[in-house]
């Protein structure tokens, strides 16, 4: 309980005496390039095969002859849009930029840049922390948007190319009893899971104290906090918005 | 002039420093010596808000830092430099951009004074050369000089360097400490320093206090040192089979 206690005043301090507007202004662009535009990448690969893979493994399970070959798309557009564009691609994201964020700050920390803020009379945490979990929340929805036309088009070069269902089924399939509301829903999951992912990963790299050893357990740490939330946070949301 | 008074702190019940009270002149380079795990550093953390001490004060010209509000707390801590014992350079920037940091995040400058101003800190502690350089790319030595033209670029009253020494050869700890003692006098500063080398002891140390588990056994000045009759201060001091030698 005193480690919540002390994650909710750490997001206290996020909010107090701040800098001049320029600085965060140039700190979020730093941060959404560190944290989004390198994740473009890592998020295209894993995106794409999911989507490729969820295609051919619902061919192979959906072999009753009452049921249109078209579903097979419908399924992979509704899978990537409601569960594996936000949630799968955010837990990869906690483990790639959740880490990285804890790694970062623990060796700041470690190495006393973060004392040599706070003796300048800067507020460390807002400096450091506040343009990073911005920063996450403004571009993991653009990355799961991402993620999912991706997932999605996976899904279609897979099926279209082992023939497992024609380009006219499939392009019928995803456009099928399409619902747009899932796609609010899906946008919404990534900024939370956003905030949550940049501002645990900041609470335990922030903390740190040590050595090198204790930096690679705040990053352990990190993913790992990170992703039972991202879990929990999309069973709350899937329950309280569908 | 830097006044603290009854300082005491505890770790998990463990006394850390125990009613330490002593005072710091301007323009002079005052040294806190002791061995390994006497609180010098947490002293200076205390003195410098990095670490509360549970009791006493710290008197900055008058201004109790602990006690004062947090416009004049802000005012005090921007009146300090600090010497890091890493350097603590930010890593992601360049030396000129670390150097710079201070000015950009905390005056109104403009572009050419902060250039000006930056060029000539770097100049003084003879980095001019390295200014394109990242923190990576450059010695411990360097490291540390940035760290004092970073600590005196915003012309500070006060200046706190730990262990500035550490992990340098004899003769770049010379240079070094030189340097803090040419700024100190130059620009009228109060500096404390916190060492275990006996060279910087000798050569800029003009009031020295010997701290022993947490307590202030002895204060004075350098050519009084060495006639101590403190037992903990003179093991500390002849540790080294050399200079116990040249006592006998």
């Amino acid at each position: 309980m005193s480690v919540i206690g002390k994650y909710f005043i750490f997001l206290g301090t996020l909010f107090g005496k701040g800098e001049k507007l320029s600085v965060y202004w140039r700190r979020l662009m730093e941060e959404c390039v560190g944290i989004g535009v390198s994740s473009i990448f890592i998020v295209a690969i894993v995106s794409t095969f999911i989507g490729a893979v969820s295609c051919i493994q619902t061919a192979y399970n959906l072999v009753s002859p009452i049921i249109p070959i078209s579903t097979v798309a419908l399924i992979v557009r509704d899978m990537e849009i409601l569960e594996l564009a936000p949630t799968i691609t955010c837990i990869v994201l906690a483990g790639k930029v959740g880490s990285n964020i804890a790694s970062e700050l623990g060796t700041m920390r470690i190495t006393e840049q973060i004392d040599a803020l706070e003796v300048m009379g800067i507020n460390s945490s807002s400096y450091l922390v506040l343009p990073k979990v911005v920063a996450a929340m403004l571009t993991f929805p653009m990355l799961v948007i991402f993620s999912a036309f991706l997932g999605i088009l996976g899904g279609y070069l897979a099926g279209t190319l082992t023939g497992v269902i024609t380009e006219r089924d499939y392009l019928y399939g995803i456009r099928d009893s399409f619902v747009p509301y899932n796609i609010f829903f899906m946008c919404v999951k990534p900024f939370v899971f956003g905030f949550l992912i940049a501002s645990i990963s900041s609470f335990k790299g922030f903390f740190t104290s040590g050595g090198a050893l204790e930096v690679g357990k705040a990053s352990t740490q990190a993913v790992t906090n990170s992703c039972i939330s991202i879990l929990v946070a999309d069973y709350l949301l899937a329950q309280l918005l569908l | 002039m830097i006044e603290i008074n009854n300082i005491s702190k505890a770790f998990n019940g463990k006394e850390v420093l125990k009613g330490i009270s002593a005072q710091f002149q301007k323009g002079e380079t005052n040294l806190i010596i002791g061995g390994s795990g006497t609180g010098k550093s947490v002293l200076l953390k205390c003195m410098i808000g990095l670490v509360k001490p549970d009791e006493g004060n710290v008197l900055y010209n008058g201004r109790d830092f602990y006690h004062c509000d947090k416009e004049t707390q802000q005012s005090i801590r921007r009146e300090m430099g600090v010497l890091f014992q890493g350097g603590a350079l930010f890593d992601s920037k360049t030396v000129e951009e670390n150097v710079r940091f201070p000015l950009d995040m905390l005056t109104t400058q403009s572009p050419e004074e902060k250039r000006e101003r930056v060029a000539f800190c770097l100049q003084r502690v003879g980095l001019e050369q390295a200014a394109k350089r990242m923190p990576s790319e450059i010695s411990g030595g360097m490291k540390k000089r940035v760290g004092i033209a970073r600590a005196i670029v915003m012309n500070p009253a006060y200046l706190f360097c730990d262990e500035p020494n550490s992990g340098l050869d004899p003769l770049t700890s010379v240079k070094i400490d030189e340097l803090i003692k040419e700024i100190t006098e130059e620009y009228k500063i109060t500096t404390i320093i916190i060492t275990h080398d006996m060279n910087s002891v000798m050569e800029i140390g003009q009031n020295i206090m010997f701290l022993y588990q947490g307590n202030k056994l002895w204060e004075g000045v350098n050519t009084d040192i060495t006639k101590t009759d403190v037992p903990e201060l003179k093991e500390f001091l002849f540790s080294n089979k050399l200079l116990r030698e040249m006592q006998e």
